[in-house]
């Protein structure tokens, strides 16, 4: 592949009595010397794209502020969404209610059938077909964000996510109450032995 | 006898043009890659549709690894040094400066600080090490070392990054938060890979129709 070429170049015979001097062609094979640099670019392109980590805003509410001005939001328009162990996502209309008068504590998925996406999707339409305030529809739109004990960093995220798929303007990341732990950790412990049977 | 003489063609063509073209390439990207410094903390973290680049300079990094040990990170010797001389007065620690500011990352408790920083840089690894305590409210060291961080920065510009494990528990996290909320410090930016918003979502239509993402 990579010799050099020695023939001559075919030139005319000189006449009888001149020496043919040998001309040796500087003109190299360069065809393994571009697949080298390829395969080079190709590894500095992957390796360039990979590392790129994003970053995602999240601003935390003040404590400090008198809860008396902070402002409450309508029960119509709340969206409660709890998450548990093994994935598991749990959601509420307005009030909690599990009593003998009705339950509203449903459960959802991260994705897939009956996902939290489209229980937003669907709570966002709600929420604008009955809005007053033409200017802004989604006004009264709030969604809580409760993450129980055993929900992990990845959950957080993925409902953090949620909402900037969703383009939610108001949501709160708040401490989940204790009957809410009960009822996640009851509805945990009781898809855990739905699936084990 | 006589043969029509069928002129050849050679199969060779210069490479020359081409081996050059691959070499600028080549050259471009090796200029541009920045590589991955090995990291002494394991952590995959979780992806978002969020499209900031994360910033690179003037951060102060918290990392949560997978069994919720919390780790702080600084990129600035300087601050570094303000912090360990403020540590040595105050507390009388006695830990070696100049180590401290050598240091990647910190992850021990600040009584423990002088040993951690005894150990050699590359043996540091974040699954061996104890982290900065944050578990219990009463004694939630992330609080004091955020002190530590708004004095040395005293205004100067900060960002302050988390980073967390994907199966990290969400206690660790909000622990993080409650420092953070302790020190007034309301803004934080969390580290995730990129990710597209998914087909036919509210996001993924705003983009398509190139309106511009907030976050």
């Amino acid at each position: 592949m990579a010799e050099l070429d020695t023939s001559g170049g075919g030139h005319k015979k000189k006449g009888p009595g001149v020496k043919k001097g040998k001309k040796l062609s500087t003109r190299v094979d360069l065809t393994p010397m571009v697949d080298l640099g390829f395969l080079l670019i190709t590894f500095f392109i992957f390796t360039t794209t990979m590392s790129q980590p994003t970053a995602m805003k999240l601003f935390l509410p003040d404590d400090k502020v008198n809860p008396e001005d902070q402002n409450k939001a309508k029960e119509s328009g709340v969206l409660t969404i709890m998450m548990g162990a093994d994935n598991h996502i749990y959601y509420y209309e307005g009030q909690l209610k599990v009593d003998a008068s009705g339950n509203n504590f449903m459960s959802a998925s991260y994705n897939g059938e009956n996902s939290i996406r489209d229980v937003i999707m669907k709570k966002k339409a709600d929420v604008r077909s009955r809005a007053t305030d033409p200017e802004n529809p989604e006004k009264d739109l709030v969604i809580v964000i409760k993450p129980g004990k055993e929900c992990t960093y990845k959950n957080v995220i993925d409902i953090l996510d949620e909402m900037a798929i969703n383009v939610v303007k108001k949501y709160a990341l708040v401490d989940i109450s204790a009957d809410e732990a009960k009822l996640v950790d009851l509805s945990d412990a009781s898809a855990k032995t739905s699936t084990s049977n | 006898m006589g043969r029509a003489k069928l002129p050849r063609k050679s199969t060779t063509i210069d490479m020359t043009a081409m081996c050059d073209v691959a070499f600028l390439l080549l050259s471009f990207f090796i200029l541009t890659t920045k590589f991955k410094p090995a990291e002494a903390i394991a952590v995959t973290t979780p992806s978002s549709v969020a499209s900031k680049v994360a910033p690179t300079k003037d951060f102060v990094l918290i990392t949560i690894t997978k069994d919720g040990k919390v780790f702080l990170t600084l990129d600035d010797e300087q601050k570094k040094e303000l912090i360990a001389n403020s540590l040595n007065s105050t507390r009388n620690l006695g830990i070696d400066v100049a180590a401290f500011k050598k240091a990647g990352f910190i992850g021990a408790p600040i009584a423990g600080l002088k040993s951690f920083l005894a150990i050699p840089e590359e043996n540091r690894k974040g699954d061996q090490l104890p982290g900065i305590p944050v578990m219990d409210s009463t004694n939630n060291e992330l609080v004091t070392w955020l002190q530590l961080v708004n004095e040395s920065y005293a205004g100067a510009k900060m960002d302050l990054l988390l980073k967390g494990d994907n199966v990290a528990k969400y206690p660790s996290f909000k622990n993080v938060i409650t420092a953070l909320k302790k020190n007034d410090i309301l803004k934080f930016q969390m580290i995730t890979n990129p990710e597209n918003a998914p087909m036919g979502s509210e996001l993924w239509k705003r983009s398509m129709s190139g309106e511009k993402q907030e976050n």
